[in-house]
């Protein structure tokens, strides 16, 4: 067993400088690496380039990094719940890449699996395809995109074992097994860290040879971005 | 005239026995309330699951399980998880039967504009992009005019593309219309809705052909 665990969110993160690329897990605010959020946001790095789906609230997310203006540019699909982000991106002071969804995943995806370019139609004949190659297949058009490069991921799982071995849980899964090996070191945080063996071989959605560092969190917030219920009849 | 549940019933109807669904946020998520009894289906929501179900008891809400939308939500029995790449896989693989999603504006020629308003509104894309490039049946859910009372349905789009050539049907709160190569065919009118009121908040080619038959909303 190749042993991957770190102390914990300071030594994770040894090496993260200003001015690196840095992949950030989750959807909204569901399965996002708050802890080690947390701890750039104490580093104090800034001039990143960050690619997340979104790009957290304010307040909250990657919103911390924002209010400190920590990130220059911001790798996303939707961001439509910022106002910081907004304000930034609109003032200029911000540079925003706004890809498609299916396309961010797709060039992590790439990254983590040594493939450098693909073909997709996303995006053909909108301002997305911009610059790009356009090359027909089965009939239909389609654009040339590439795998990222980062510097960092940093993805969050519901539980994981020293050997980096990662099983996510619910909608909370989204971008963060596809990060996971798609940069340079890979970092993952667990809400519960487990010696190795405990985990069922079978069970296991991202294999440890694609997590650089492991460790656990000291606390999840989780916060709920929209709360939709329904009454008991 | 319909209001938007009206829009999302008269939708439900076009949802078939044995359809994976993705739906759109607004409109398109009242769909999945009025589907008919009997008629088994699975929504898909892009952030990563498949057999989506309804809210959740208030206080049995999970913070790991929410829709594209971040609302929470629950799952059905048959119901799965999976990451972003694997989600649109289903997507552009074309696993998905049935797309429906909003939209600020609609072309005669198939065109859709529904993510950005050069220097006003700025949000993203999301997946409608990976969605309106690759479903092969795709339903717009919108009101046949904007706030400002002109028509959504035009001749060109005149907002940023979010696709091309990719959209088959409308429905609004006026009328259902089909995308056609010569223009918007109407099919069916909103209950107390004339053609001529659709033709006067229709901009792009109208193509009335015959009796225009009244919709059938159920309840």
């Amino acid at each position: 067993m190749i042993n991957r665990t770190v102390k914990g969110v300071e030594e994770a993160l040894e090496g993260v400088k200003s001015g690196m690329t840095l992949m950030v897990g989750g959807f909204g605010l569901s399965g996002i690496p708050e802890n080690s959020i947390a701890q750039l946001v104490k580093n104090g790095v800034s001039n990143l380039t960050c690619i997340s789906n979104n790009a957290g609230v304010d307040g909250f997310g990657l919103g911390l990094l924002l209010k400190g203006k920590q990130i220059k540019k911001m790798i996303s699909s939707y961001v439509g719940e910022n106002d910081e982000f907004e304000r930034q991106m609109l003032s200029g002071e911000l540079e925003v890449d706004l890809i498609p969804q299916g396309t961010l995943a797709e060039r992590c995806r790439a990254a983590q699996a040594g493939i450098p370019a693909f073909f997709t139609p996303a995006g053909y004949g909108t301002e997305v395809a911009e610059g790009k190659e356009v090359r027909d297949f089965n009939g239909k058009p389609h654009i040339l995109e590439q795998a990222f490069k980062a510097d960092f991921a940093f993805v969050k799982a519901w539980k994981g074992d020293e050997a980096g071995n990662l099983i996510f849980k619910g909608t909370a899964r989204n971008f963060n097994p596809v990060m996971a090996g798609a940069a340079t070191i890979t970092v993952a945080e667990v809400e519960e860290l487990v010696p190795a063996g405990e985990l069922d071989p079978n069970e296991i959605h991202i294999p440890g040879i694609f997590v650089k560092r492991i460790f656990q969190g000291e606390k999840y917030e989780k916060r709920i971005e929209q709360l939709t219920v329904r009454k008991r009849e | 005239m319909l209001d938007k549940v009206g829009i999302a019933k008269r939708i439900a109807q076009e949802v078939k026995d044995g359809y994976y669904v993705n739906l759109g946020i607004g409109i398109p998520t009242l769909v999945a309330n009025y589907v008919p009894e009997g008629i088994d289906v699975e929504f898909q929501s892009e952030n990563g699951v498949l057999g989506m179900g309804p809210f959740p008891f208030e206080g049995e809400e999970d913070p790991d399980v929410i829709n594209a939308g971040k609302q929470t939500i629950t799952t059905l029995p048959g119901a799965s998880f999976f990451d972003s790449a694997m989600s649109f896989g289903m997507i552009r693989g074309q696993h998905v039967d049935l797309t429906i999603l909003g939209a600020m504006e609609v072309a005669e020629n198939g065109d859709i504009a529904n993510w950005k308003i050069p220097g006003k509104m700025v949000k993203g894309m999301g997946g409608a992009m990976d969605l309106v490039a690759s479903a092969e049946n795709i339903i717009v859910a919108m009101m046949h005019t904007n706030r400002a009372g002109e028509s959504k349905l035009l001749k060109r789009c005149s907002l940023p593309l979010t696709g091309v050539n990719c959209i088959n049907k409308v429905v609004t709160n006026l009328a259902v219309l089909e995308v056609t190569e010569k223009g918007f065919k109407l099919l069916e009118r909103a209950p107390g809705v004339s053609v001529e009121e659709i033709q006067n908040a229709t901009e792009g080619t109208l193509i009335i052909d015959g009796a225009i038959p009244e919709m059938n909303i159920y309840e």
